[in-house]
Parts: C-alpha cells; sequence; structure tokens
C-alpha cells in the first residue's frame, strides 16, 4: 500500500509547509522576501542579484561556526529563499502563486476546460509530438514543434499578465490552466530530445 | 550518534582564534589533503615527500598492515587482501558492483540489504572502513604535518554522487573520527580553487574524469558566488574503465584466455595503466606481460577508449542543455582528475566547446585545494564575505505513488538547501497506516529509481478513502543529505526520518564500529562527547545572549525576554557542574526549543529587512 497523490494539487506547499514544518514564520510573501512589488513582471536579472545578496546573507555556510539550532534555521530559511526564488523565476509557478495570493488556489490537475479551440490544438500538438520520432528529419520537426509551444506559451503569459492586471481572475485561472499544458510539453519535448540523443 | 570532534580537551572556543581544518580529496585512485598556510591552499606531503596517497589498503590477518603507497606493493602479490579503488564501492548494492563485472578482484559477501562487503584474511570488511583507513591516514599525516590537532575537514565527493554515496562517505568521516564541515562537490572545489586566481565572471564548465567517476557542472560566477546551474555525468565511468578496455585489448592480443586468476588480473590492469600513461607523452609503447610482449600506439589505444570519451560528451551536451546555457555562452573549461591528461579526452573536449581547456593547475590537486579554502572559511578563519557556494542536487527525489511510479517532489538540478511538500491521501477506506517509499532518480519508473528509505506513517485516524491530508516534506540540507517527514494533517499524527539510504551503514552498525574501533577506549569517547556538548552549550549561550542584547525590545513580550533569560541561565549552571554529555544534549535541546520561535522571529524580519530600501545598484556593491 503505497501512496496516492491527493487529488488537490496543493500548491501553497511553497510558504505554508515550511512555515508548519518548523518554526519558521514567513509571513514575508516571496516578493517581498526580495523588496519588490506584487506584480506579473519581474526583473529577472535584478531578481538574480537580489537572490545572491539574501543567500550571501543567510546560507548555513554563514553559520558553520553557529550552535545547531542556528544552523537549522539557517538550513530552512536558505531553503526559503531558494523556493522564493524558483517560484519567481519560472513563469509558471509566478502566475500560481499570485493567483493563490488572490485567494484563488489554482488546482489546475481537475481542471476541465470547454475550450474548444484549445483542445484542438492540444490534440495536434500531440500528435505532431508523437511524430517527431517518425519523421525523417527528427531533429528539424523537433525544433519545428519546439518553436511553436515555446510562441504559444509565450503569448499565453502576455495573456495572463492582461486578464492579472484587469483583475478578471477567472480567465487568468484559465490562461494558467493552459500555461500549465504548454509547460508539460515543454518538458516533454525536453526528454524526447534525450531520447533522440539515444537513438 | 556522537560527532567526534577533535579538539584539545579543555581548551575554550574562543571566537578568533585559528582554527585548524583541511580539505580532503578521497579519490578512486588516490587521494590527497590540503591546508591554507598563509593565505594560499597547498597540499600536505608524507615523509617521503609525496603529495598523492594512493587510495588502497592492505589487510593482513592481524588487520590493516598498509595504506597508500606501501600497500600498494602488494597489488599483485596478494591481490585478494589489497583494496583499492574502493570508492567505486561506496553506497553501492550488490548488483551495482556485479555490473562493474571482474573488474574488482575480490571476494564479496552479501550479508542483508547493506553495502557489500569484502572478504579478507582479517574478516568481512565493509568499503565504509576502508575509506574510513584512508581517511585516517591523511587526518593522521595532517596533523603530525602542522602539529595540530584537527577542527574539521571538508570531504569532496562527485557531483553526480547520489544519496547513499553521499551518506556513506558521511559514515566513513565518522568512523575515521572527523568532524565533517562539508561534503563538497569536486567539480565545485575545482571551481574554488581556479577561482582564486582568476577573479572571473562569467560561465565556466568544470570537466572532471577521475579514477572511477565522471563529472560534469555548469557554473555562474558572479562576484564571488559561485552558482551551480546544473551537474551530470556518470557516477560510474572513470579511468578504471579506460584501464579495463586497454587491458581487455592486451589480454586478446597476449593470447590470455578469459578466466583470469585475480594476480594475472591485476598485472594485466597495471600494465594497461603503465601504457596509458605513457601514452600521453609518446606515440607508442612496448608492453610485456608475462610471457608475451607486443606494443601498442596511441592511436589503437584512442580507438578503444573512443566509446566512453564520447559517453563524457554526451553528457556535456544534457548537462548544458539542463543549465539552459548554450556551447557559446561557456568562457572557460577547466579540466580535473588525472584521466583529463589523455590527450584524446583533451582534444575531445575543446573540439566540443571550442575552447582551449584550462589545466594550469595540476588536476590531480585542484579539488583538494579548493576543499581546503572551503574548510578555511567554514571553520571561520576566514571571513566569508566575498565568496558563496550554491551547489544543486545531481537527481531527482521523489516518491512511490500507485502503480510504482514514481512521482518527483524535488527536480534534480534544485539549488540546496531546498524543502519541498506535497500532499498525499489515503486509497483505501479506514486506512491507518501509509508506506512512505524515497527514491532518487528521474525515471518514471520505481524499479529504475534507487530506492533510499522506506518507513510508515502509523496512527492515521480511520476516514473514508481520500479524506486523509497526509503531508510529505523533503529537506536537502547543504551537504547533499536528505531528510523526510510525514505528517497527517487532520490528526497531526507525525513520523520523521533522517534518509538512511537502503545502501549505507546501519546507525548500530557504525557504532559497534567505533566501539570496537582501538582508537576510541570508552572514556575517551566520553571525554570527547562531552567536550562537544560544552562547546555546543557555549555556542548557543553566545548566540542567545548576542540575539537577546540586538534584538529582545522589538521582537519579544517582557514574559518571553524573562522566560529565555531564565532558560540559558540554567544552560549556563548545568554546562559548569555536569559531567554527564546526555544530560546538557537534553538541556541544549530544551533550550533550543524554548528559543525556537525567537529566533524564527528574527529570522523572518531580518529576511524582510535585509533588502529593503535598497536599490540594485546598493545591492550589487554589497
Amino acid at each position: 500500500m503505497v501512496v496516492e497523490k491527493a487529488s488537490t494539487c496543493d500548491l501553497e506547499f511553497a510558504d505554508s509547509t515550511i512555515q508548519s514544518d518548523k518554526a519558521l514564520n514567513t509571513s514575508n510573501n516571496f516578493f517581498e522576501i526580495f523588496s519588490i512589488p506584487v506584480a506579473w513582471d519581474v526583473d529577472i536579472e535584478g531578481l538574480k542579484v537580489r537572490y545572491r545578496a539574501l543567500q550571501k546573507e543567510f546560507h548555513p555556510d554563514r553559520y558553520a561556526a553557529s550552535s545547531d539550532a542556528q544552523k537549522r534555521l539557517a538550513v530552512q530559511t536558505a531553503a526559503v529563499i531558494n523556493q522564493a526564488f524558483d517560484t519567481l523565476t519560472s513563469p509558471l509557478s509566478r502566475a500560481q502563486y499570485l493567483l493563490e495570493r488572490k485567494g484563488i488556489s489554482a488546482d489546475q490537475e481537475s481542471y476541465v476546460t470547454t475550450d474548444g479551440v484549445f483542445l484542438m490544438q492540444q490534440i495536434e500538438l500531440r500528435e505532431a509530438l508523437g511524430g517527431v520520432t517518425r519523421s525523417d528529419k527528427p531533429w528539424l520537426a523537433l525544433e519545428r514543434l519546439r518553436s511553436t509551444v515555446e510562441s504559444t506559451y509565450q503569448n499565453l503569459q502576455n495573456e495572463f499578465q492582461q486578464f492579472y492586471s484587469a483583475e478578471t481572475l477567472d480567465s487568468a485561472f484559465n490562461t494558467v490552466a493552459k500555461m500549465q499544458f504548454f509547460n508539460k510539453l515543454l518538458h516533454e519535448l525536453e526528454q524526447l530530445e534525450y531520447e533522440l540523443e539515444d537513438l | 550518534m556522537v560527532l567526534l570532534q577533535i579538539s584539545e580537551p579543555g581548551q575554550s572556543p574562543q571566537p578568533h582564534q585559528r582554527k585548524n581544518a583541511v580539505g580532503i580529496d578521497l579519490g578512486t585512485t588516490n587521494s590527497l589533503v590540503s591546508v591554507v598556510r598563509s593565505g594560499m591552499p597547498e597540499t600536505i606531503a608524507d615523509q617521503a615527500g609525496c603529495h598523492l596517497l594512493p587510495s588502497v589498503v592492505h589487510y593482513s590477518t592481524q588487520g590493516v598492515d598498509a595504506v597508500g603507497q606501501e600497500a600498494l606493493g602488494f597489488n599483485v602479490s596478494d591481490p585478494l587482501n589489497t583494496i583499492s579503488s574502493v570508492k567505486r564501492l561506496m553506497g553501492r548494492g550488490i548488483n551495482d558492483v556485479l555490473m562493474l563485472g571482474d573488474q574488482l578482484p575480490y571476494a564479496f559477501q552479501q550479508l542483508d540489504e547493506g553495502m557489500p562487503k569484502i572478504d579478507t584474511v582479517h574478516g568481512l570488511i565493509s568499503p565504509v572502513q576502508v575509506s574510513a583507513e584512508i581517511l585516517r591516514t591523511l587526518v593522521n599525516l595532517a596533523e603530525q604535518s602542522l602539529d595540530v590537532m584537527l577542527d574539521g575537514a571538508v570531504i569532496t565527493v562527485p557531483a553526480y554522487f547520489d544519496e547513499a554515496q553521499r551518506q556513506a562517505t558521511k559514515d566513513a568521516a565518522t568512523l575515521a573520527g572527523i568532524k565533517v564541515l562539508r561534503l563538497l562537490n569536486e567539480p565545485t572545489a575545482a571551481a574554488i580553487a581556479y577561482g582564486l586566481d582568476a577573479e572571473q565572471e562569467g560561465i565556466i564548465a568544470i570537466y572532471d574524469l577521475g579514477g572511477g567517476t565522471f563529472d560534469i557542472s555548469i557554473l555562474q560566477l558572479t562576484r564571488g558566488v559561485f552558482e551551480v546551474l546544473a551537474t551530470g555525468g556518470d557516477s560510474a565511468l572513470g579511468g578504471d574503465d579506460l584501464d579495463h578496455a586497454i587491458a581487455q585489448w592486451l589480454r586478446v592480443q597476449s593470447g590470455m584466455n578469459e578466466s583470469l586468476n585475480p594476480m594475472e588480473q591485476r598485472i594485466l590492469l597495471e600494465a594497461a595503466k603503465a601504457a596509458k600513461e605513457e601514452l600521453t607523452e609518446i606515440d607508442h609503447v612496448n608492453v610485456a606481460i608475462l610471457e608475451w610482449e607486443g606494443s601498442l600506439t596511441r592511436s589503437v589505444m584512442n580507438g578503444l577508449i573512443d566509446d566512453l570519451v564520447a559517453r563524457t560528451i554526451r553528457s556535456c551536451r544534457r548537462t548544458m542543455r539542463d543549465a539552459g546555457v548554450s556551447v557559446d555562452e561557456i568562457q572557460n573549461v577547466v579540466l580535473v582528475g588525472g584521466s583529463t591528461r589523455s590527450p584524446l579526452v583533451r582534444d575531445k573536449v575543446s573540439k566540443f566547446f571550442g575552447l582551449q581547456p584550462m589545466c594550469s593547475l595540476d588536476p590531480d590537486s585542484v579539488v583538494a585545494l579548493g576543499a581546503a579554502i572551503q574548510a578555511d572559511i567554514l571553520v571561520g578563519n576566514k571571513s566569508a564575505g566575498d565568496m558563496l557556494l550554491l551547489d544543486v542536487i545531481p537527481l531527482s527525489l521523489g516518491i512511490e505513488t500507485m502503480g510504482g511510479l514514481t512521482e518527483k517532489i524535488i527536480h534534480r538540478n534544485a539549488t540546496i538547501p531546498v524543502s519541498k511538500a506535497q500532499e498525499f491521501t489515503t486509497f483505501k477506506d479506514g486506512q491507518t497506516a501509509m508506506v512512505i517509499h524515497v527514491l532518487q532518480g528521474d525515471r518514471e519508473l520505481v524499479d529504475d529509481c534507487r530506492s533510499l528509505a522506506k518507513f510508515e506513517l502509523r496512527g492515521i485516524p480511520p476516514m473514508v478513502a481520500g479524506a486523509a491530508k497526509i503531508r510529505v516534506t523533503y529537506q536537502v540540507d547543504a551537504d547533499g543529505l536528505l531528510n523526510v517527514t510525514a505528517r497527517e494533517l487532520t490528526s497531526n499524527v507525525e513520523s520523521r526520518i533522517e534518509v538512511k539510504p537502503s545502501y549505507g551503514l546501519g546507525e548500530t552498525e557504525i557504532t559497534k564500529m567505533l566501539q570496537d574501533s582501538f582508537s576510541y577506549a570508552r572514556d575517551d569517547m566520553q571525554a570527547r562527547a562531552l567536550r562537544e556538548q560544552q562547546v555546543e552549550a557555549d555556542r548557543m549561550v553566545e548566540d542567545l545572549l548576542t540575539a537577546l542584547a540586538k534584538d529582545a525590545t522589538s521582537l519579544l513580550s517582557e514574559e518571553e525576554i524573562q522566560c529565555l533569560n531564565l532558560a540559558i541561565a540554567e544552560l549556563q549552571k548545568l554546562r559548569l557542574e555536569t559531567t554527564e554529555h546526555r544530560v546538557l544534549a537534553r538541556k541544549i535541546e530544551a533550550v533550543g526549543k524554548t528559543s525556537e520561535t525567537f529566533a524564527a522571529r528574527r529570522m523572518d524580519a531580518s529576511i524582510k529587512s535585509a533588502l529593503a530600501g535598497r536599490s540594485l545598484e546598493d545591492i550589487e556593491r554589497g
């Protein structure tokens, strides 16, 4: 008898778990940690500078000569900073986090779309993915597919930004669900690339 | 488990007193120890002037008989009791070992789930014990040469080492009585060693082909921050494999039949290794094996090892993709490990990256030098203000879900330390227990991943299927070691495990080995344990007093302050009075609990204020 994944995909684990796990009571949200405004637009290069500055201060290596309790806390703190950084650098998790802060738990796993156009597109892309290995020029087919997926993913991000700033959160939620599909596709393309190399 | 701290008994820790820490490269073929003296790292030589200690241990009926160069002398005459390349066995199960084929000519015994033991004249020996002997020899060498007691060591491991291999390495250090300041990834150590000279910025690749492992790491260097973007490799591919490919060819050429005795195997391997080394300088060597004489050219040898080198290049390509970096963004390639002396390796690496690789530092010692620098910082000698390492985990960590599938909880190349949680639920009505099976690897099926640990969460209140909420938290510390907690949220039933991989040694096994070990008489151990707790108590008091002086009024109520002051006073009193280390340890734990909230509030407030109101330019200036 092994574990079964809970039906509610728990997206708040980002800060709440660490909070419950031990004492680190991050009332700070991930944006606050880096002292940047809560917004979709994030200057990634600037974020990296801030991230490195924080780790220089809070990384466990800075506490190598401290008490064990302090060391444990440093491990947790650095983990929170890493988590915050990862969440804000990935467009998908940043979008999910923003919605979550508006009280919308992004339960994408059980998301059922009624958007027929989107569904057709999904089916076509899946077929194209399956066709790559059978193609005469698999690398070319892979690159074409990747650029389609990437540009759609980018468009969805722009769409999310508009919905989010207009506070039309239902639409923003739908867009995030679509982003998740495309993010997954990008991962599968990466896997496919490994497989092609092994052929 | 008591970690033995090596320090002068009766000496009180003074914050500004210079401490002694070394860097140790525990290699497949050779090991080294190095130290920072007057600001510069250097490797420590033995009395004969040798810096490299062959990673070889010879056992006689009495026990350990020779370590290093002297042990190497028994290689051919007593192959079954002369243990080399033991790093390839660390954290491995019998199946992994068998996959290495006839490469390791020992008699193995598998007693339980753990690592296979080597059957010697002195009895069954664990790979961890062999590694501990090598570590002990290096530490003794350092202590004699520096004429001090060591406060700790940084020990390097291949970046691609998994949890079990890391744990086994740490176990070996424990057994050798070494306080491990950090397990450091070898490529990162090499980057530190080079970074000191160059002070460079940008993206670099570290290509590390050692005796038994291959690592490729892509690092971003920014103002003293060494950020590993991705790491990859093969923890069972190295110079040994090149030797075997050549030995195989020599065997066929010399007409020896396939079933060799251990002595013949060693003769072949030594001839292969010698030929390989000579061929780095010249194009053609003569080889003599027993009655046979022949020759080997570099181009024939290159043909034999071509495929192995190609495997490393494929890893490079994948790892760069993981890092999200293209070849032309790489500004430098650093070569590490003795096997990178091979002209074919150099050629292929420079072709692939389109760069002349950096190899100004000796590839054999560069890792140890970097480890010494990091040790010096961690032990508190050097203000770490300008240098920081951000390392990653090499393989994803997951959990078994229904249908024998692996659900990833932490993805590979996540920066450590990292903590992540996922929620799971019961799948049967009234289910009261749940097995948490911890896995490492990037494959979908459980069978294709390495099993790290299995434990059970019991006492879940009976509910309908799907109603329980079990939160499983994985936390990886800065050494890359994993801790798993499972908690049922509605009832708060909790179970936690420090992951001791199935292939590591059990806690009791280590304790027993420690007790058996001659060098740690009982009283001695007690005294060390007490001393260690006293140091810990002092640290805690100092930490707390500093913290209170700074933040008590802003973060704590009057009552909380009183409560903490009382706890500190009690701890100080006990610290002076007790001779029982367990009593002191318990008190430290209790005070730790009392001060937890305060510590968390401080950390919380300081994160919040760390960057507040500062412009990017300010932050960059530091």
